[in-house]
């Protein structure tokens, strides 16, 4: 009897899981959908769902009126980038944090993390007056350091959560065996933090990926994302939303994919020191 | 050459005061055993002779340099933690090499100082392995062939048997000791075992709430332990120790008398007590007796086979010339 409430059960959740699943899923596939539709049947009330003559137009088209390579080729210089760097200031920062803390280092923490809970917009203007003053106005360049700083409290903090797992003994000893600070980090620290290192890359990498806010107000021609891409085709002329379906599935496609294969780092890293 | 010596060395964090200050002289090529009871400072002793911790007063001086303000890299000298501190992700030849290569030193010296620690520790099959796929003994050795490669000044061991098994234990003991007289370098041992301390040191500092209570070898703890605390750290089955009327006839506070130093009989003897639980070893038996006054119960140590049970009448004799005794302060009476 037991058991076949615990199946019953199990059946239950999971179909509660897929149902949710699909929920959040349904967006992106509607947009994917969307994507093989006529800018007519995209409209078509009811919505058609699978049945209709599917097309590839929308895609030759966006191909042909936008530099798609252009687009993706910033998206992954400023993601890329923005993670990198972040990583190379995060590293030593969360090392200090998990392994000199002070008295201070929590609040610090949290401190770093309260600044995520602003709103961007209201540091927009002074931001976009620096980014003048400074030429880094629609620059990949200035856009990666904007998203770098946006989201190294995040790196830190995933990465103090990484550090704190490694036994401080373990560093000690290299100390011991002669190893410099440098040579601690190198040698021991990151080679043991790597799964760390690499779940805080990847999902840093998505996040800037993402980033719509930074991207299309500080970007104009030249350094514009796979966001600007995207928001490009939703002009004030009217909507085509066949064709921004296409331009959204090309700027996501790469990400997912990525992400696909990832899943198993990324969730790792995101429920990591939760269970413990 | 090894000779350590700490000058008024004080630790204190915060406002608590973990080593008020001391001296102590370590000579070239000893074997030093710190001892004493969990939370006592001996760690804390030994990191702040590794550089681990900083001083909060005296200096250190390693070889006649102060190597107080010095990093643990530059004080030239090699560790062994209690729980061996290994790399994970480096084979057992990487973690060995890993000194040597901080040192910079030619990689043919380096192949050559791996294979020669490796056969003296037994580690020449496991070089490509990693530490998670040895036993704990062999991690332990693994942990000393990290630190013998290097020609240190001394050798540092923290607690470094306490996570083996007690068969284990026994056999790391000898090895620890063989290697020291192979190597005659000074080493540092510190662990909260007694038996430990014993059988392996040249010379045992007790220590107690951060304090120095006695430095003296093995024997000479054992034979005139200078207070109450030392008296019953050091021995196993540790001193009995008696008040009041029995130690007033040796016109002292306190006296001691160790187990074994006391004889047993069925018929005659200095004081009269009962039987309790008789704890039998085969060579030996440590019987608990109850009704001595001043001590409850008092530990006698007889032979493999005694034939008295639970309950019995015995009587019991001190050997005179055995009876250490101690003033209100604990402290020896010459």
């Amino acid at each position: 009897m037991a058991r076949a409430v615990t199946n019953n059960r199990k059946i239950l959740n999971t179909a509660a899981a897929w149902t949710i699943g699909l929920l959040i899923f349904f967006p992106i596939l509607w947009t994917i959908l969307t994507s093989f539709k006529t800018e007519a049947t995209a409209i078509a009330d009811p919505p058609v769902f699978l049945f209709f003559d599917w097309t590839l137009e929308n895609y030759s088209t966006v191909m042909d009126r936008s530099n798609y390579g252009r687009f993706l080729w910033n998206s992954i210089f400023i993601a890329g980038g923005s993670t990198i760097l972040g990583l190379i200031i995060a590293i030593p920062a969360a090392w200090s944090m998990a392994f000199v803390p002070s008295k201070r280092t929590k609040d610090i923490l949290l401190w770093m993390l309260s600044t995520k809970m602003l709103p961007a917009v209201g540091v927009l203007y002074p931001i976009y007056l620096i980014f003048i003053k400074l030429g880094l106005l629609d620059t990949k360049f200035g856009l990666t350091i904007v998203l770098m700083l946006i989201n190294l409290p995040i790196i830190v903090w995933m990465l103090y959560t990484y550090f704190r797992e490694i036994p401080g003994e373990i560093l000690e000893a290299a100390r011991m065996d002669g190893a410099t600070l440098k040579d601690e980090v190198l040698y021991v620290l990151t080679p043991m933090a790597v799964p760390g290192i690499a779940s805080t890359l990847l999902l840093n990498f998505i996040l800037a990926w993402n980033e719509a806010f930074w991207t299309l107000n500080l970007t104009a021609a030249k350094a514009a994302p796979l966001t600007a891409f995207i928001a490009s085709y939703s002009s004030p002329e009217g909507l085509f939303y066949a064709k921004l379906s296409a331009a959204s599935t090309m700027a996501i496609a790469p990400i997912l994919i990525m992400g696909w294969f990832s899943q198993k780092q990324l969730v790792r890293g995101l429920t990591f020191g939760a269970v413990k | 050459m090894g000779r350590i010596q700490l000058k008024q060395v004080k630790k204190a964090f915060g406002d608590v005061v973990v080593i008020p200050p001391l001296d102590l002289e370590i000579n070239d090529g000893e074997f030093v055993v710190f001892v004493g009871p969990s939370g006592c400072g001996k760690s804390t002793l030994l990191r702040l002779i590794a550089g681990l911790e900083d001083t909060t007063a005296g200096n250190i001086e390693i070889d006649g340099q102060d190597a107080t303000g010095l990093p643990p890299a530059k004080r030239g000298l090699a560790m062994v933690f209690q729980s061996y501190a290994l790399y994970p992700h480096m084979t057992v030849r990487k973690n060995i090499a890993f000194p040597m290569k901080m040192a910079k030193m030619p990689q043919e010296e380096q192949d050559k100082r791996i294979a020669s620690a490796a056969a003296a520790l037994n580690l020449t099959d496991y070089l490509d392995r990693r530490p998670g796929q040895l036993s704990g003994g062999q991690r332990q050795r693994v942990a000393i062939g990290r630190a013998i490669v290097r020609e240190s000044a001394a050798f540092l061991f923290d607690e470094p048997l306490s996570n083996l098994d007690a068969a284990l234990r026994v056999g790391m003991r000898m090895e620890i000791s063989e290697l020291h007289k192979k190597l005659d370098t000074t080493m540092i041992y510190v662990t909260h075992d007694q038996v430990e301390a014993m059988t392996m040191a040249d010379k045992i500092v007790v220590l107690q709430a951060g304090v120095i209570e006695q430095v003296g070898s093995p024997l000479e703890l054992y034979r005139a332990p200078r207070n109450k605390f030392v008296a019953g750290f050091i021995g196993s089955p540790k001193m009995n120790l008696l008040d009041g009327a029995e130690a007033a006839k040796h016109n002292a506070e306190t006296i001691g008398i160790r187990p074994e130093h006391i004889s047993m009989s069925k018929t005659e003897g200095t004081w009269q007590g009962t039987v309790g639980v008789a704890e039998h070893l085969g060579s030996d038996t440590f019987m608990h007796i109850h009704g001595i006054p001043g001590c409850d119960p008092l530990t006698v140590r007889a032979g493999g086979e005694v034939d008295v049970k639970h309950g019995d009448s015995v009587f019991l004799t001190p050997q005179p010339e055995q009876i250490h005794r101690f003033d209100k302060k604990g402290l020896r009476i010459a």
